[in-house]
């Protein structure tokens, strides 16, 4: 039994331990917003926060988020720069197909709190491991500055 | 997301003819086998061009002429609550077009709608209803727009009705505002809501009786003033994709398919995968012999208790598979295979004059091949597919592009009739033609079955779609020319070798048909007074499909870089060539270019207009500055193509490096797709179908070797990600008003990337790149 802290709430987990975190949410949590994409930290889809740090969910197991807080896609609208970046979204009309949106969306938010004011090259390299088919890349650029412009993320 | 062929619903008494008119090949015709594929009735005439056999009598184009063709009727598409809530039904599929609010939008405005009064729920499968739902081919709008002003206008005036009715005064006094019906001289108004009751007791209006709108007086169309009905769920992960399907006691199924295109398999183990926790049955899963069509590979299936217990349960099976005649299918073999075939004479599929004795006149001789491999669709979401099948009845939710076809299909595998069978079209995580067919329905469905009813979700890792996906053609395209003392072309041939998308449905074809060659290597508008294209006839080794914008991609790659390399032949500037070979602005019929197919579009209300092509030329190169003095390295990279009924031209400025790294520091689109209806949606395809385009020309390449696809997964097989993006990307549409027909959006942008790019990086650097991708070709060590 894993004992796992998702989006504030505490979650005892009948699974063997090796079990990444991503199958957990998605087929026995329930939470679905978090995507499968590629399996093996290639593509960003899967992106959750851990004790706030993006990590990608489709190869850590549950014992390695045991003990932490895991927060997902579907509590971002209360993370008040995850709702600026929700918004920014949004506005700019960044999503195309969605689908790897929640990982973009993570990342982006990973990355103002740490990085109120990202340059073109620090965005870049913060949202280079999450892929956009749909090639929605120049609006996410652009809906990060906008959410940088405006201060919330201090 | 395709074209490639015109899709025309077939009965039982479909005249042979008509099924082999190259114009017309009918997938479900094919499908069922009727007619054998070589017998095409294709005649040849005197002059060895192929023809077609004799048109059909009153061919139907445009939404007319799918399956299901278009439906006007309110009761199909509209309710109206007593609370004012108006419902409108999505029947296409939503994968990021934005065709879940466009098409509602439009009935919407007719209405005289409030947009935040209006819900949008999506159809199920069920082409008789609501008119074709089969969303490729860059149509929806196309074939849509006005039906949808109908269903709207009709409903509009049934409201008026209604309340003409209730207050006993004529109906041409009564107008309508915002999810208001009026009466001015005695300033009476009523909700929607109030009159829904009423108005669903009228008739239907007749069309003739229906007005549609002033477009003047469109208040949501062509403006900018909506984002899609789902970006709210997108951005907090309440989306419903296929992927995203949980039902009770719901097992979850991953399969492990032959690794060749038409093996099987030859024995199996099942026990160490038994033993996986949560691992419940593993069950061998019956393929069907090529040609593939919609049915599933079959292989074996581990179901389980939650999708990772399945995955390594099928890490732990032991499988042998005969492969078949396909396991000696080799990339690199097989360009030699293409090259063979596009340098000696072929199947004649265009002629105009004498190409071969006007190349060999004197002058100066430009002869080159361009390779484009096979690439796989990689939708972020990978196939995925739910089903239950049970008591006699099976439901399916799926991200599926056609969803009668999925019905079709599921219906057709388990043996039962299509009215047994009810597919939910969820959201698509990515379609790109990849989700026009349903193979992991199919699957899902008949897991389902063998699992007692209980409901099975197939999900498809990204090993999967990418080793078994229907893949985009390989293509070898030969271009010859000679030049006159002026520099002006004598001559064109162009012999274009690719697999056939006709394979994966039809045993035996062979080499590109019609419908393929009238995406961009036949339907050249050129002023040049010998033209021949021809069409070996090169077999396929794989399930070769749709993908976005199709046979588009190899040709205006083919066609744009050697417009290029004799531009540069004849010393001339790139863009003034390319504009002098367009030639003056006139309308050309596509039958004129033996394209007997137009995307099944009319020939008269779909010509090909060499102004409108000659006017994103010209938008694409103003706005990108063409002809400026840029810094060393850098270089401006022009192409033009007109596909799916619009015109696009892109200019690249690429940077290369001193150690060959490319950069894309701009690009500058021009669209002229007709009117727009979501100008926002539209470019943001555009901008999309430029990223895809990107990431072909540079590191798209799916190669088989023994039979199977190489690449497994994204460090396999790479796609653009955000550094490599272009730094500024912009779009510019050509205004229209909205008294012509609509072109497609959502593949137009994709086919001139490839070339424009190579072009700009021979202006940087005089190196020609032929062979895609381009990878590291320019890289210096």
């Amino acid at each position: 039994m894993t004992s796992l802290n998702i989006n504030g709430k505490q979650h005892e987990i009948d699974l063997p331990e090796d079990t990444p975190l991503l199958w957990t949410l998605r087929d026995h949590v329930g939470l679905t917003g978090t995507k499968f994409g590629c399996g093996m930290a290639l593509c960003g889809a899967c992106t959750v926060h851990l004790d706030g740090e993006p990590i990608r969910s489709c190869i850590t197991p549950i014992s390695a988020a045991a003990g932490k807080k895991v927060t997902t896609i579907e509590a971002m609208a209360e993370d008040k720069i995850g709702h600026a970046v929700q918004e920014a979204w949004i506005a700019l009309g960044v999503p195309q197909c969605g689908y790897c949106q929640a990982g973009q969306i993570m990342s982006a938010t990973a990355l103002l709190k740490t990085t109120a004011k990202p340059t073109d090259k620090e965005i870049d390299d913060a949202m280079s491991g999450n892929i956009c088919r749909c090639g929605t890349y120049t609006r996410i650029r652009a809906a990060i500055k906008q959410v940088a412009a405006k201060g919330v993320a201090k | 997301m395709s074209a490639a062929f015109d899709f025309e619903k077939d009965s039982a008494n479909t005249p042979v003819k008509e099924i082999s008119g190259v114009a017309s090949v009918s997938r479900r015709t094919w499908l069922k086998g009727v007619g054998a594929f070589t017998g095409l009735a294709l005649t040849v005439g005197v002059n060895g061009l192929v023809m077609a056999a004799d048109a059909a009598p009153a061919k139907k184009y445009g939404g007319a002429g799918m399956p299901g063709g278009t439906v006007n009727d309110p009761l199909v598409f509209v309710s109206i609550g007593a609370d004012g809530i108006v419902t409108i039904v999505a029947h296409r599929s939503e994968m990021g077009q934005g065709v879940r609010t466009s098409l509602p939008l439009v009935v919407a405005d007719e209405l005289d709608a409030d947009w935040s009064r209006v819900r949008v729920v999506q159809a199920e499968a069920d082409e008789s209803r609501y008119g074709n739902q089969n969303t490729d081919g860059s149509r929806s709008m196309r074939h849509f727009f006005t039906p949808m002003r109908q269903v709207g206008a009709t409903a509009r005036l049934m409201l008026v009705g209604a309340a003409a009715a209730r207050w006993g005064v004529p109906a041409s006094e009564i107008t309508t505002r915002n999810h208001e019906v009026l009466h001015a001289k005695s300033g009476r108004k009523l909700g929607f809501g109030e009159l829904a009751v009423d108005a669903a007791k009228l008739q239907v209006p007749p069309a003739a009786q229906v007005q549609l709108k002033d477009p003047a007086q469109f208040r949501y169309i062509g403006k900018d003033v909506f984002n899609s009905v789902d970006f709210r769920d997108i951005v907090t992960g309440n989306t419903h994709y296929g992927i995203d399907t949980r039902l009770d006691g719901m097992l979850y199924a991953v399969i492990a398919r032959p690794p060749v295109y038409g093996g099987k398999v030859a024995s199996f183990d099942s026990a160490e995968a038994l033993k996986i926790p949560g691992v419940v049955r593993v069950i061998e899963l019956k393929g069907s012999p090529p040609p593939a069509k919609f049915n599933p590979l079959g292989g074996i299936a581990v179901i389980a208790r939650n999708t990772w217990a399945a995955i390594k349960g099928r890490e732990a099976l032991k499988i042998t598979w005969d492969n078949g005649p396909h396991a000696g299918y080799d990339s690199t073999a097989f360009k030699t295979t293409l090259q063979e075939a596009a340098r000696k004479p072929a199947k004649v599929m265009r002629n105009n004059g004498d190409t071969m004795a006007a190349l060999a006149q004197a002058g100066k001789r430009i002869e080159a091949e361009y390779y484009i491999p096979h690439l796989a669709h990689a939708t972020m979401e990978p196939p995925a597919a739910t089903a239950r099948t049970a008591n006699g009845k099976c439901e399916v939710w799926a991200c599926v592009q056609d969803p009668q076809a999925t019905r079709d299909t599921v219906a057709d595998r388990l043996g039962w009739k299509t009215d047994a069978v009810k597919v939910n079209v969820t959201l698509l995580g990515g379609g790109f033609g990849r989700k026009s067919k349903p193979d992991f329905a199919a699957e899902a469905a008949l897991l389902s079955q063998a699992m007692d009813g209980a409901p099975v979700k197939v999900t498809w890792t990204r090993e999967d779609d990418l080793r078994h996906d229907y893949f985009h053609t390989v293509s070898l395209e030969h271009l010859e020319s000679t030049l006159d003392a002026k520099g002006k072309p004598l001559a064109w041939l162009h012999r274009s070798a690719a697999p056939t998308i006709a394979s994966t449905f039809v045993a035996g074809a062979k080499g590109e048909q019609p419908g393929e060659l009238g995406m961009g290597a036949i339907n050249i508008p050129f002023v040049i007074p010998n033209i021949r294209i021809e069409a070996p006839e090169v077999e396929a080794h794989t399930r070769i499909g749709w993908f976005r914008s199709v046979y588009n991609i190899p040709h205006a790659f083919a066609v744009q870089s050697f417009v290029a390399e004799l531009a540069a032949a004849a010393k001339r500037d790139h863009k003034e060539f390319l504009l002098e070979l367009i030639g003056p602005a006139r309308q050309v019929n596509p039958q004129e270019m033996s394209d007997t197919t137009n995307y099944g579009e009319s020939p008269v209300l779909y010509p090909l207009d060499t102004g409108r092509m000659r006017q994103v030329v010209e938008l694409a190169t103003k706005e990108a500055g063409w002809g400026r003095k840029v810094p060393k390295g850098h270089g401006l990279g022009l192409a033009v193509a007109y596909s799916f009924m619009s015109y696009v031209a892109a200019v690249i400025e690429v940077v290369v490096a001193d150690d060959g790294t490319i950069s894309i520091p701009r690009v500058d689109m021009a669209i002229d797709c007709g009117p727009q209806v979501t100008p926002d949606r539209i470019r943001s395809q555009v901008e999309g179908a430029c990223i895809m385009g990107l990431s072909l020309a540079l590191t798209g390449e799916i190669t088989f070797k023994n039979g199977s696809a190489e690449q497994g997964n994204f460090h396999e097989y790479e796609v653009l990600r955000a550094f490599s993006a272009p730094r500024d990307l912009r779009v510019h549409m050509v205004p229209h008003k909205y008294d012509m027909p609509l072109g497609g959006v959502g593949e137009p942008g994709t086919p001139p990337i490839a070339p424009a790019l190579c072009n700009a990086i021979f202006a940087a650097t005089g190196k020609r790149i032929r062979n895609l991708p381009i990878r590291d070709q320019l890289k210096k060590s």
